[in-house]
């Protein structure tokens, strides 16, 4: 294979490093360009998907670099949620971090440059494509959580994602060096075929360090503990972009490892996966019932929709995969969504209102905000009909049909522990005396893009059913 | 014109939520005006429907199907059972607008949206032929119902509403699980095709026990039913109207649709647990009721008693009980519904729900005191009113099946007499010991309005209840044939070799048709 075919097939990536390249010249020569800046990452974004979308719509096939990167449906696909959600997290960011005094032009170009990371996140096929994608989009990530540095809170954020980023980083290499050890490759495939018969203790351990690292990257529990820290002291929009984009690549990651590496092994990892997807849809419930920080909350409340999604990966089949991809979209558009809404709860001196008390009675003085963030949070708590019910059901029907009623009973029973404190943000806001402490929305572009994800999580989304059922299906039938 | 020309039952469902849009724009006046006529169209619509329905033609009327949604299919169609709870529906429906038309003055058009919303919710789930589809429609009614309790409820209306909820909820899920294997196992989700669909009985078991969580709640049995006096007291008048006369009758209808004809194995597997609790149920809620100060709680408990009648009459197995069955939750509907609205009536006027505070009303409320005597009447099951033929046929159907648990059922209707009897003396008769109870004016034209029809209802039931009964007696008997197999032996045969009971024998008895006509003489 010539190169010029393998640079043909990481268009995407190309584009996104070559214009964050040129937008870091932008950066370092007008500082205050930010919002200049900001728009021609989106339309970059929009180009690097444009070429997803055309290799999904192609069926694209083929592998790159003699095997270390494969540009295929399901990345392309997985591409596709990433480079929306860091788009919308570019548009939704330059007038919250004015206000903070962080708006700087090099917060787009770190977003975008996590963007190419999280993009060979998902396409890589080798241990080495993996970490170099992981670490860019980790690196990338730690800075933008301390973006706010005059914010005390925000450097914490920055340093313990660090430190512990680092650790998780750390677990995963030494998961890894001992498969290449055992295996005597760092491709996936070549790995699989090593990994067949009775698995030797190395192996073992190898596979284990991989799964700890990778579920503390998708913030699963019992390796969580970070992102209740971290998503409150990041500012709001960067929160908004670690719940959405980097959940995708490391889950999409997770996918193809285990599923390509460790496919004929189902035994050795469904367990363990089982167990962190019922801890964290456990520990996501019952951690956020006492929460009184709503970003608090919804950072519990991406760990239990992660423990939902693991159910899909714990089915270990092809049905199984594609319903995490659907879970993965619904996800995105719902969890964007909540903290858009969390970006417009502005105090009267400007001050961002993030605490339960500041929403009681909002929907007497801000109704159609108060409507829209109710449907986020039936939404996430899978009540019919909005969308996010879908998103359930179509995990756990893979796992019904996989056989795994047990898992899936109690996960299911689970979520009504996690209906609770869905309920009791609707509460506070439509039952609660008014406390009239929000003031009157300024910024066109929250509302407008929050309306619009909650029109895709209101039953509307049901149409998109069909499209969303074949496209996953494509992109899970890449793996199998 | 015939209503099958047109998609009805997507316009009945249209017609709400469309409504339900536009008020969530409009002011109080306009958003009032906006559900009055909604819900009135819609009835226009129901009664169009009715008349359409032919009960000799097929069994599955006004299909729909539509490919909208993937694997969530759009099919709508209805049986005669099917039929009679949409009517009931959008019967019920103009009146609870109608009775919060001036007791509901804050977020007015939240408000009628909710309830419009709900309309649409409850159609859904009667006209639904996708398993999918039920369950989204059965499940989103929580939403709203959710915000009517808590927004206009009284005192204790968040702990009511979170009870609600999360009690509904948790039943429901498991019944989703046991849908997804079920649409797994028989390769489709048409309701139709599931129903003549044999299960493996090993397997029914388990499904049965996870529909009967999500049913039993919404019914509600006892003792899962604690969540229903909490949610009827503390819920404005029209939201305990719309979930005494609606919502309960999804567990009824939930056993009819999917426990008894798609797993009768199962089915006759627990008659002893329905009928166990059921008859806890009946003793115990009556003698619940018979101690309660609070009109509205000591309804929620004969509701709960009611109900259990219900189950007593579907898990007979025979056409007497299931018809008696269906025709109870039809008069429950109507009859708890309107003491419901007499509760409010004085509700508005007192501002309070304790029975103490009223007295002697017959004096100076005199059509007030009328209605709410014909309504008592109508629950207690005298004859004449829809109560009986109901409860008649239900006990009549059980009879066949165990003696014991239709004698303790029976209890039920002379605890019914004790508890009802008791309310309205205390509420209607004696001495006009407060005098600012005394000085209540009688009912105006709009309460009138709203009691008047269901008034007429529960007499047209109770005298002529062959128009209700005709539309379900062929789909009764298509679920009877259905679950025949697993029919269990009754306890009340005759001994043959007996002499002491041979003269009392009676030769080649037409047992059905004969009782038949006996519950629609009466």
């Amino acid at each position: 294979m010539d190169l010029s075919t393998s640079l043909y097939l990481v268009r995407p990536e190309l584009i996104l490093s070559f214009s964050s390249l040129a937008l870091l010249l932008i950066a370092a020569w007008r500082q205050e360009a930010g919002r200049l800046v900001s728009i021609l990452s989106v339309a970059a974004l929009v180009g690097a998907g444009a070429y997803a979308v055309h290799y999904l719509c192609a069926g694209t096939d083929a592998t790159a670099f003699e095997g270390l990167y494969r540009a295929d449906a399901f990345g392309s696909f997985a591409k596709i949620l990433i480079y929306f959600a860091a788009a919308i997290s570019l548009m939704i960011a330059p007038k919250a971090l004015e206000k903070m005094g962080a708006m700087r032009a090099e917060y787009p170009v770190l977003v975008i440059l996590a963007a190419v990371g999280m993009g060979v996140m998902v396409s890589a096929t080798d241990l080495l494509t993996l970490y170099i994608g992981l670490e860019l989009n980790s690196l990338a990530a730690y800075v933008l959580a301390s973006f706010a540095r005059n914010d005390g809170r925000s450097a914490e954020a920055g340093l313990k994602y660090f430190v512990l980023g680092a650790l998780a980083s750390g677990i995963l290499l030494f998961g890894m060096s001992l498969l290449y050890g055992f295996t005597g490759s760092t491709s996936f495939d070549t790995i699989g075929t090593a990994m067949t018969g009775e698995l030797s203790m190395g192996l073992l351990f190898g596979l284990v360090f991989v799964l700890s690292g990778l579920a503390f990257k998708i913030s699963a529990a019992p390796f969580h503990m970070w992102t209740p820290d971290v998503y409150e002291g990041a500012p709001t929009p960067v929160t908004a972009f670690f719940a959405s984009a980097p959940k995708v690549a490391a889950s999409a990651l997770l996918i193809r490892i285990v599923v390509e590496a460790f496919g004929n092994q189902v035994q050795a990892w469904q367990q363990i996966v089982m167990v962190v997807a019922l801890m964290s849809i456990i520990i996501g419930a019952v951690g956020a019932i006492g929460q009184q920080n709503l970003k608090r909350l919804l950072a519990y409340s991406s760990i239990n929709n992660v423990g939902f999604l693991l159910i899909g990966l714990a089915a270990g089949t092809e049905q199984g995969v594609a319903a995490m991809l659907v879970y993965l979209a619904i996800y995105v558009a719902m969890t964007l969504g909540g903290f858009i809404c969390l970006m417009q709860l502005k105090g009267r001196d400007g001050e961002m209102k993030e605490n339960m008390a500041d929403i009681a009675g909002l929907s007497k003085t801000r109704p159609a905000l108060a409507a829209v963030f109710a449907i986020f949070m039936f939404s996430l708590a899978g009540i019919p009909p909005l969308f996010g019910f879908y998103g359930k059901l179509v995990v756990f029907n893979a796992a019904i049909a996989a056989g795994l009623f047990p898992l899936a009973v109690i996960g299911i029973a689970a979520s009504v522990i996690g209906a609770f404190y869905y309920l009791k943000v609707v509460k506070t806001m439509y039952f609660d005396e008014s406390v009239d402490s929000i003031d009157a929305a300024d910024d066109q572009v929250l509302g407008w893009t929050g309306g619009a994800l909650g029109l895709v999580v209101s039953p509307l989304g049901y149409l998109a059913i069909p499209l969303l059922g074949a496209v996953t299906a494509q992109a899970a039938g890449a793996l199998f | 014109m015939n209503a099958a020309e047109l998609p009805i039952l997507s316009i009945m469902l249209a017609v709400p939520l469309l409504g339900a849009v536009a008020c969530l724009f409009a002011r109080a006046e306009m958003a009032r005006i906006i559900a009055l006529t909604a819900t009135l169209f819609n009835l226009l619509l129901g009664v169009w429907l009715w008349a359409s329905y032919d009960p000799a033609g097929a069994q599955w009327q006004f299909v729909e199907s539509a490919a909208l949604f993937g694997p969530i299919g759009w099919k709508l169609g209805i049986d005669g059972i099917s039929l009679l709870l949409i009517m009931l529906s959008v019967f019920l429906m103009p009146i609870c607008i109608g009775a919060s038309w001036r007791a509901v003055t804050e977020r007015v058009g939240l408000y009628m949206a909710s309830f419009l919303l709900m309309e649409t919710l409850m159609i859904g789930v009667f006209a639904a032929q996708d398993l999918m589809l039920f369950y989204i429609m059965f499940e989103a009614g929580l939403i709203p119902m959710y915000l009517i309790i808590g927004i206009w409820g009284g005192k204790d209306r968040i702990y009511a509403s979170y009870k609600f909820f999360l009690y509904t909820l948790l039943g429901s899920v498991f019944m989703l699980l046991a849908m997804l294997w079920m649409i797994q196992q028989a390769g489709t989700a048409d309701i139709p095709t599931l129903l003549n669909h044999d299960f493996p009985p090993e397997a029914q078991t388990i499904l049965w026990l996870a529909f009967f969580a999500s049913f039993a709640v919404k019914m509600p049995m006892w003792p899962v039913h604690t969540w229903l006096p909490d949610a009827h007291v503390q819920a404005p008048t029209a939201g305990s109207v719309i979930l005494a006369g609606v919502l309960l009758k999804m567990g009824g209808y939930g056993f009819l649709r999917f426990s008894l004809p798609m797993f009768p194995e199962a089915s006759a597997q627990f008659i002893w647990l329905i009928f166990g609790l059921s008859m806890v149920a009946v003793v115990y809620t009556s003698l619940v009721a018979l101690v309660q100060d609070d009109m509205k709680k000591l309804i929620a408990y004969s509701s709960v008693a009611h109900m259990a009648i219900v189950t007593v009459g579907l898990f007979t197995f025979n056409q007497q009980g299931i018809e008696g069955a269906i025709i109870v939750m039809l008069s429950h509907g109507l009859v708890s519904g309107a003491l419901f609205l007499c509760v409010g009536v004085i509700y508005d006027r007192l501002h309070t729900r304790e029975i103490s505070r009223y007295g002697g009303l017959s004096i100076n409320m005199p059509k007030y005191a009328l209605l709410f005597m014909l309504f008592t009447m109508a629950s207690v099951g005298l004859p004449g009113t829809s109560g009986f033929v109901g409860e008649f046929l239900s006990l009549a159907g059980a009879y066949k099946v165990s003696t014991w648990a239709t004698l303790i059922a029976t209890t039920g209707i002379i605890l019914g007499a004790g508890y009802m009897l008791y309310l309205y003396r205390r509420v209607a008769f004696g001495e006009q010991v407060n005098a600012d109870a005394a000085a209540m004016p009688d009912l105006d034209n709009r309460e009138l309005w709203l009691l008047a029809p269901i008034a007429a209802a529960v007499l047209w039931m109770g005298v002529y209840p062959e128009s209700f009964l005709a539309p379900i007696r062929r789909d009764v008997a298509t679920i009877v044939d259905r679950i025949e197999r697993a029919a269990p032996a009754g306890d009340s045969k005759l001994k043959e070799h007996d002499k002491t009971t041979a003269k009392y024998r009676v030769q080649a008895h037409g047992g059905e048709h004969d009782k038949k006509a006996e519950g629609a003489a009466h």
